[in-house]
């Protein structure tokens, strides 16, 4: 299929496919997927600038499905993703300004490529030690009850007692989050987390969804699956955001994203739908992954020299 | 256990079937007719492409996640 805006000839049964493991892992885990639907697009001949755009129209797409999904499962809380769709445009904002910053300097390449390696490793390190512990400690403690839906919301954290004392600090102003179950957080916490995320949505680019994830449920305390719903949600207004300033540029081909939107919508619902049967540990433990990927393809592109 | 495992399964693999029907019907009718248009603005009004953009990515995954819930309720509806 050839598409006039971006020149590139594609098959849409290999934009659908890509569109739908994209989907899939967006939904379970609430993640827009930018590590591997930009160099999917890039390994099929579309330009860097072109991947970059319309992955990110893509992911406004998939999250909306997964989003609404999500919310009709309960797992959305309004009020928190509206306050961090503020702080992660700021961050994308200085994020970005970075990028310039060293793109004069000119080491962007370096720079970009060894913290998001050291990121990625940081975070699955740290993941995969938490949810095991937590894990472990489930285990010993008591058997848990095996119906899908009900004990598999049930959430727990080996980091809880530095999450209680993140949500103690009594910097006013304060706000209460009935839907995740906080009772009372300093406003200034929850900018600094979505702050950060924008940080490196706008520094290594897509919806940092890996970041802003864990940060959400460590940091915030708030439940696996209120922070992935909300994480979703929240990536609707970031990524529209980021759409539209690249869509400016001409790096957007719409035709392109629209037809990965087919599967992504299929496959986000599947994803959406199953977080229903794990407990947020075992999410969190298969969340582990994703962001090894991303370091995988960033020491491969180091390595060799060469782009996916 | 089983049972339903099966019928769950049997369920999506019809769901896919008619989604995919959907799907290609719409690949041949409206990205064909949308194509010339959305090139057309690209290239001369870009502000407007950028916003029509995000209007299209948004309106068609509210039809389609409709359209998947339609058929998911049908067809579990139907099993169940």
């Amino acid at each position: 299929m050839f598409f006039p805006i971006s020149g590139a000839h594609i098959s849409p049964i290999y934009l659908v496919i890509i569109g739908f493991l994209i989907g899939v892992m967006g939904g379970f885990f609430g993640v827009g997927g930018s590590f591997i639907a930009g160099p999917a697009l890039r390994a099929v001949g579309l330009d860097w600038n072109f991947a970059v755009g319309t992955d990110l129209a893509h992911i406004v797409g998939k999250s909306v499905v997964a989003a609404k999904r999500h919310r009709a499962l309960g797992n959305v809380d309004l009020r928190l993703g509206f306050i961090m769709a503020i702080g992660t445009m700021g961050g994308a904002e200085v994020g970005a300004q970075l990028i310039q910053m060293l793109k004069r300097a000119d080491n962007v390449n370096l720079v970009v490529s060894v913290v998001s390696i050291a990121i990625y490793v940081s975070i699955s390190s740290f993941m995969i030690w938490e949810a095991w512990r937590t894990l472990l400690f489930q285990k010993r403690r008591r058997p848990r009850s095996k119906v899908p839906g009900t004990a598999a919301k049930q959430d727990e954290s080996s980091f809880s007692h530095r999450t209680e004392a993140i949500q103690s600090l009594r910097l006013w102003p304060m706000i209460s989050l009935p839907t995740s179950g906080v009772r009372a957080i300093s406003l200034w916490v929850i900018i600094l987390v979505s702050f950060i995320g924008g940080l490196f949505s706008g520094f290594l680019g897509g919806g940092a969804g890996y970041i802003r994830m864990p940060m959400m449920v460590y940091v915030l305390g708030i439940p696996t699956h209120l922070a992935v719903g909300t994480d979703l949600f929240e990536i609707i207004i970031s990524a529209s955001y980021g759409t539209f300033s690249h869509a400016l540029k001409g790096n957007v081909d719409i035709l392109i994203a629209l037809v990965m939107n087919t599967g992504a919508a299929i496959g986000a619902q599947i994803g959406a739908i199953s977080t229903q049967y794990f407990a947020g540990p075992k999410i969190r433990l298969a969340f582990v992954p994703l962001p090894l990927i991303g370091a995988a393809i960033v020491i491969y592109t180091m390595w060799t020299g060469h782009k996916i | 256990m089983k049972a339903e495992v099966s019928r769950t399964l049997r369920a999506f693999l019809i769901e896919l079937a008619l989604y995919a029907v959907l799907v290609t019907g719409y690949f041949f009718l409206v990205l064909h007719f949308l194509s010339g248009w959305l090139q057309n603005l690209h290239l001369h009004h870009v502000k407007l492409y950028a916003l029509i953009a995000i209007a299209l990515i948004i309106g068609q995954a509210v039809v389609l996640e409709s359209v998947t819930t339609w058929l998911l309720r049908l067809l579990r509806g139907r099993s169940e």
